[in-house]
């Protein structure tokens, strides 16, 4: 594989790859203002395309056949008809879809890689051969976890909860000690290329097995993690090519998905261990919890009533959840806002950390609907005001609400931070019934003194909402 | 394997500089924070490339395989990532 050319050759690559390195982390440090974002991702686009040129000029591709040359490019136009028209067509709503989608070719590509590299092998050293296994491994367990992911977020094949059946993580132990033993043999014997097909295959496995047991509201969490997997599949891909720029490229990947991993576990004061074995699907309650706390307390609101809650309000502030992304209410909520906005209502809008299937989903929906970003509250920056504000509204969220949250130490969402739209002056929720949310348990704001119910789906209700407001001008 | 420890001392640094820089990401943008980072992970390209370019006839087809899907992942994240970020404006 290493049948570079001449060292002037090799080196004039590799400072290339150097400059594209340089791109890539200006380009991030660009992701850390909305303002300097897009030239940011044109860095990384462009580091990318030198990085691209610069390999193409390596002796091996340039003294190529044409037959590869024409293979290249025909891999190249494929895959790049195929990414643009994914990218240009998928909805807002679907990103985490995207996103689960793109760390699966990633992570895939990776593993392919290793196993072309290992194939014409002739001395393969040992490094090269215990980076292939990491890359194999982890590069087939991103590529199938993330389509589960994918297929999750969809809804397609498999369920929203979690799949958990009794045994699985003794399984999922016994198949991980079985791809172990098969990196090591791939180690032990390169030549023998069945070795790695097994544990491509094996790891296959694991990696369908681990995600299936995430559920659809912890997907923040699977999709973080497995982002950083694409990240590290690639490092170690550069550890057999013994090449700079994947190794990088790959940990500045692998840091950032361990950084949201981390974000998201914390905004739902869970530990990974505890997301990963979709282990809040045992909550304790029951039917009858949900109607003690519910009974006779709920009461149910019209459009016209809360109207005139906002008629005379001087703050509002809406509280977008997954809700909202599925009945793609996010136009609506917009064109709400400004009309309330226009009556004189302070409007802003509270993320929290979790809200919606990925880290940001909620931010980029409303960015979406031309909402200034500067509107879009982060959950520690908003807390604090709900004191003074007149109309919380919120909807489609439900857990990232709950007060038990705060109050009771014996709930399984304990101790997780929430939105506190309990201390506004009225809460009105748009939802379509009293069912519980991901983690399976009533919520105690819905039957609040200060809280009404507005059932309904979530865009109905605010079209029904903006007709109310304006009739009541 | 004398090239072992420079490249583990790079990966080190990466990692480092990595966390310094992404924890400075608001939330606002983590959204695109993963595309985006997606899509420089499909770096693999570099390798694939390299691969379909081999005389072995095996290592050529999983190099192309390779290829297609590594192109999707980097194209398509800084497209998608791209739109994306178009929609973050400030209103004046």
């Amino acid at each position: 594989m290493r049948a570079q050319g001449p060292p002037v050759d090799s080196v004039f690559i590799n400072l290339i790859y150097l400059a594209a390195s340089v791109l890539f982390i200006l380009g991030i440090r660009g992701l850390t203002h909305p303002r300097t974002a897009v030239r940011g991702n044109l860095m990384g686009a462009a580091g990318m395309l030198l990085a691209v040129v610069a390999t193409l000029l390596d002796r091996q591709i340039f003294g190529a056949a044409p037959q590869a040359l024409a293979m290249i490019l025909a891999g190249v136009a494929l895959g790049g008809a195929i990414g643009a028209t994914l990218a240009l067509r998928i909805a807002m709503t679907a990103m985490p879809e995207m996103v689960a989608l793109l760390n699966a070719f990633g992570g895939g590509a990776s593993a392919l890689v290793a196993g072309a590299v290992l194939v014409s092998a002739s001395e393969p050293s040992a490094q090269m051969t215990v980076a292939t296994v990491f890359s194999g491994l982890i590069g087939s367990v991103t590529f199938w976890g993330s389509l589960v992911a994918f297929d999750k977020l969809r809804g397609l094949l498999l369920p929203d909860a979690p799949v958990v059946f009794p045994g699985q993580q003794l399984l999922n132990g016994a198949i991980g000690l079985v791809a172990l033993g098969l990196g090591v043999m791939v180690v032990a014997e390169p030549g023998t290329i069945a070795f790695y097909g097994g544990l491509v295959a094996v790891a296959s496995v694991l990696g369908i097995l681990l995600t299936i047991s995430i559920g659809g509201a912890d997907m923040p969490v699977a999709i973080a993690l497995l982002n950083s997997y694409s990240g590290l599949a690639a490092a170690s891909t550069g550890f057999v090519l013994d090449n700079n720029i994947l190794i990088i490229t790959g940990s500045l990947v692998g840091a950032s998905g361990i950084i949201l991993t981390r974000i998201m576990c914390k905004a739902m004061n869970r530990s990974l261990i505890n997301v990963l074995v979709g282990a809040i699907a045992e909550g304790t309650s029951s039917k009858s919890d949900a109607d003690a706390v519910y009974a006779g307390r709920v009461k149910s609101t019209s459009a016209e009533e809360v109207a005139m809650l906002f008629d005379g309000a001087r703050r509002a502030v809406i509280v977008p959840g997954y809700g909202l992304a599925v009945s793609q209410a996010q136009h609506q909520v917009r064109d709400l806002a400004n009309l309330l906005e226009s009556r004189g209502v302070e409007v802003e809008y509270a993320i929290h950390p979790v809200a919606g299937r990925m880290p940001g989903h909620m931010n980029v929906l409303m960015a979406e609907a031309d909402v200034d970003y500067d509107k879009l509250k982060e959950m520690d920056a908003i807390n604090p005001s709900f004191e003074q504000t007149d109309v919380s509204l919120v909807i489609g969220a439900n857990d990232i609400v709950n007060p038990d949250a705060r109050t009771d130490p014996a709930s399984p969402i304990a101790g997780m931070p929430i939105l506190n739209v309990d201390q506004s002056r009225t809460v009105v929720v748009i939802k379509r019934s009293l069912s519980p949310g991901f983690a399976g348990i009533p919520n105690p704001l819905f039957a609040a003194d200060n809280t009404l119910m507005f059932f309904g789906d979530g865009k109905q209700a605010v079209l029904d909402l903006i007709a109310a407001v304006k009739d009541a001008a | 394997m004398d090239a072992f420890i420079p490249l583990l001392t790079i990966f080190m640094l990466a990692v480092f500089v990595g966390f310094e820089i992404i924890t400075k990401v608001p939330p606002l943008l983590h959204t695109p924070l993963m595309s985006g980072s997606n899509a420089i992970s499909g770096i693999t390209i570099i390798g694939a490339l390299l691969s379909v370019a081999s005389p072995n006839r095996t290592t050529m087809i999983l190099g192309f395989l390779a290829l297609v899907i590594a192109t999707v992942n980097v194209v398509g994240g800084f497209l998608v990532t791209n739109r994306m970020l178009g929609m973050f404006r400030k209103k004046d």
